[in-house]
């Protein structure tokens, strides 16, 4: 099997990703879509590192994921703090960013 | 450097010092009575200087370079000392230090921190004067001018919670720049003629004839525009009378002796040049023959004891520039020294009867010449040499400027001239019989001056006196080769004048009233003093303002307009461009996707 079936899953699974990052009003449906996000670049890197046959591309794939672990357990913290105070976690209501 | 260096940097620097002290050191000038001494200490030192300087009639003429330019300095600051500034130094320095010494007696109900003021104005005022006497090129000359015309405008508006007075001393500043600025286009045209502004070294190109003639006569005559304006010739004599509103020493130095003196010393300096244009020289006699006449024409009505020596000061400074335009070089240079000492006299005289009496006007005195001799005696002596009665100071001087302008084959302003000999001493013996005699009686209980202010008095009489009695022992003037019958005829006039005066002011025979009625056309027109201010009231207003209101709508409306309708619409876009921002983390995503989305395409786009 070539590496073009790989890129397409993993496109995919981008585009539906970052589709729930944009879409969920959950905060925390859109750490799941970066997570979906985040896999996608995984697959890349293994099918990469498979076609190529370099190993490199396997350890960044691990750091990645070690790397997302500790990104999801920020979020979430981030998330409920936030709940804490605003005592929601709706998307549409967080607009704190303002400049 | 050599003594006489030396001794003309001190008479410079003394009153630099001075001035410096009192402007930085703010206590010394609050405590008044001690700024007042250390100015005078100041100028006295200069004074000694100068008087050395004179003495030793030695010449020196230094320069430093200035403004450094490819091949050589494009100018120099230095120092020129000839008998004519050396002399013109003692002048200065002997009547400001006699006004000074004058003022802490005339100034004395003033506070502290206003004589402190005024001393440090009148410090810089001498170094400006000084430095003007001294320079030795156009240029630096040109900056002394300048100062001694702010000296000018901050004096006058000395007491400057007083609007006339302000109002003056913006009108004199305004005034004598309409002249400075032919003044220094004629210095800079003068510079591109002939690369420099050494007053040696452009005698010396206008002596071997380098120094082209044609169109040098413009030239001049913009130089000769900062002598009309300083020197309140017509008609730019306007702002001189106004400028009266000053304390009364002020008036005596400034407006008297000293810095009205500069155009006719500027004219003396540059003579050389003022020779190669010999039209510009004749303007300039004629035009100071009619000043002098129309001066005192005015001098004839007015009220003000002050406004009387002031018209009768752009009189006088018209007789030494129509001696000037005739080629009388030194009977000018002779009529501004002893005018400076006798009209330095009258001011500080008329001063001093101010100050006992409490107002101006010669119609509310009468009879001070048994209450105040001192000053009667003074201010006659000094009206006489005015006058031009032998064997004062005036005499002299004024029949070298009438033998002069005789010789320079000047008819008609000769004639002018003799009829203002004839005015000169009516209006003058009109005030002295007005005020030391007459029928009025003034108010209070008049008595002479303290002896701060008595002393200066007496010096300037005697100066008067002395130097009068000098010429007329030596017998004649500097330039006494006119024709014999001038001085017969000035003196004739003279005492006609004084008669006249006498019979209408103090037999009363003639009544001023009837005189006015049969001179009515002229005295109306004296009243409006020739409608010269009226005149440029109306050119200012409806020139100037009309232009200026003009020139403010397009910049309101049109510059200003289209950088507020700039404003605006940045103001409005980003308003719009606002809303974008809405603090949500998703919208922000929206658009990094959809700038990755066109990065992709554009890079993809065939």
């Amino acid at each position: 099997m070539g590496l073009q079936p790989y890129l397409l899953l993993a496109a995919c699974l981008f585009a539906i990703g970052l589709f729930g990052v944009l879409t969920r009003r959950n905060a925390i449906g859109i750490l799941l879509g970066i997570e979906l996000m985040l896999n996608a670049v995984n697959v890349n890197l293994v099918a990469f590192a498979r076609y190529a046959a370099d190993p490199a591309g396997l350890i960044f794939a691990l750091f990645t994921i070690s790397i997302t672990v500790a990104e999801v357990a920020l979020g979430l913290a981030i998330v409920i703090l936030i709940f804490r105070v605003r005592r929601t976690v709706e998307a549409d209501r967080l607009d704190l960013l303002k400049g | 450097m050599n003594d006489a260096g030396t001794l003309a940097l001190a008479a410079l620097g003394l009153p630099l010092c001075a001035f410096v002290l009192l402007a930085v050191v703010a206590p010394l000038r609050r405590a008044g009575k001690a700024a007042g001494a250390l100015g005078i200490a100041a100028i006295g030192g200069a004074l000694v200087a100068a008087l050395v300087l004179w003495r030793s009639g030695q010449g020196v003429e230094l320069a430093w370079s200035w403004l450094p330019a490819e091949g050589g300095p494009m100018a120099t600051v230095g120092i020129l000392v000839d008998p004519v500034a050396a002399v013109m130094l003692v002048l200065v320095a002997l009547v400001s230090f006699l006004v000074q010494l004058y003022s802490l007696g005339y100034l004395e109900h003033e506070t502290g921190p206003a004589l402190g003021r005024y001393y440090a104005y009148h410090s810089l005022f001498a170094v400006s004067m000084i430095g003007l006497v001294l320079a030795g090129n156009f240029l630096q000359m040109f900056i002394f001018w300048e100062l001694v015309g702010l000296c000018s405008y901050l004096l006058i508006g000395f007491w400057y919670d007083k609007p006339e007075a302000a109002r003056a001393a913006v009108k004199a500043f305004w005034t004598t720049k309409v002249g400075d600025l032919g003044f220094i286009i004629g210095i800079v045209l003068l510079w591109g003629r002939a690369g420099t502004f050494t007053f040696s070294e452009l005698f010396k190109m206008a002596g071997d004839g380098t120094l082209a003639p044609d169109g040098l006569g413009l030239v001049m005559f913009l130089i000769y525009l900062g002598a009309v304006g300083k020197s309140a010739q017509f008609p730019l004599h306007v702002w001189l009378p106004d400028a009266m509103e000053g304390p009364t020493p002020v008036s005596a130095l400034i407006h008297a002796a000293t810095m009205v003196a500069a155009g006719v010393y500027l004219v003396t300096r540059a003579y050389p040049l003022f020779l190669l244009t010999p039209d510009v020289l004749a303007l300039i006699g004629w035009v100071g023959a009619f000043t002098a006449l129309l001066a005192a024409v005015l001098g004839l009505v007015q009220a003000d004891i002050k406004r009387v020596l002031a018209y009768s000061t752009v009189s006088q400074l018209g007789y030494m520039m129509a001696a000037l335009g005739a080629g009388a070089l030194g009977a000018g240079f002779f009529h501004l020294l002893t005018h400076g000492l006798f009209k330095a006299l009258l001011f500080l005289g008329a001063g001093a009867v101010i100050h006992a009496v409490g107002t101006n006007d010669v119609w509310r005195m009468g009879r001070l010449g048994g209450a105040m001799p001192q000053t009667a005696i003074v201010f006659l002596v000094g009206t006489l040499a005015l006058a031009g009665i032998w064997p004062l100071a005036g005499f002299f001087s004024k029949d070298a400027v009438l033998a002069g302008v005789w010789e320079g084959g000047l008819t008609v302003p000769f004639l002018m001239l003799a009829l203002t000999v004839f005015l000169t001493a009516f209006y003058m013996f009109r005030v002295v019989f007005l005020v030391f005699f007459g029928a009025g009686r003034a108010e209070g209980h008049p008595h002479d001056p303290p002896v701060s202010m008595s002393l200066p008095l007496w010096t300037l009489a005697g100066l008067t006196v002395g130097v009068g009695g000098y010429f007329a022992l030596r017998g004649g003037g500097q330039e006494g080769h006119g024709p014999g019958w001038i001085p017969w005829v000035s003196s004739a006039l003279a005492v006609a004048g004084i008669v006249c005066a006498w019979v209408t002011y103090q037999k009363q025979a003639v009544s001023a009233e009837t005189l006015a009625r049969i001179f009515a056309p002229l005295y109306t027109a004296a009243q409006r003093k020739f409608w010269l201010d009226d005149f440029y009231g109306a050119v200012y207003r409806g020139g100037f303002l009309a232009l200026s209101r003009l020139v403010g709508w397009v910049d309101r409306y049109l510059v200003d307009g289209l950088v507020n309708w700039a404003s605006a619409w940045t103001l409005r876009v980003g308003d719009r461009l606002r809303r974008i921002q809405t603090g949500r983390a998703q919208d922000y995503l929206y658009g990094v996707a959809f700038g990755l989305l066109l990065v992709i395409v554009w890079s993809y786009w065939p």
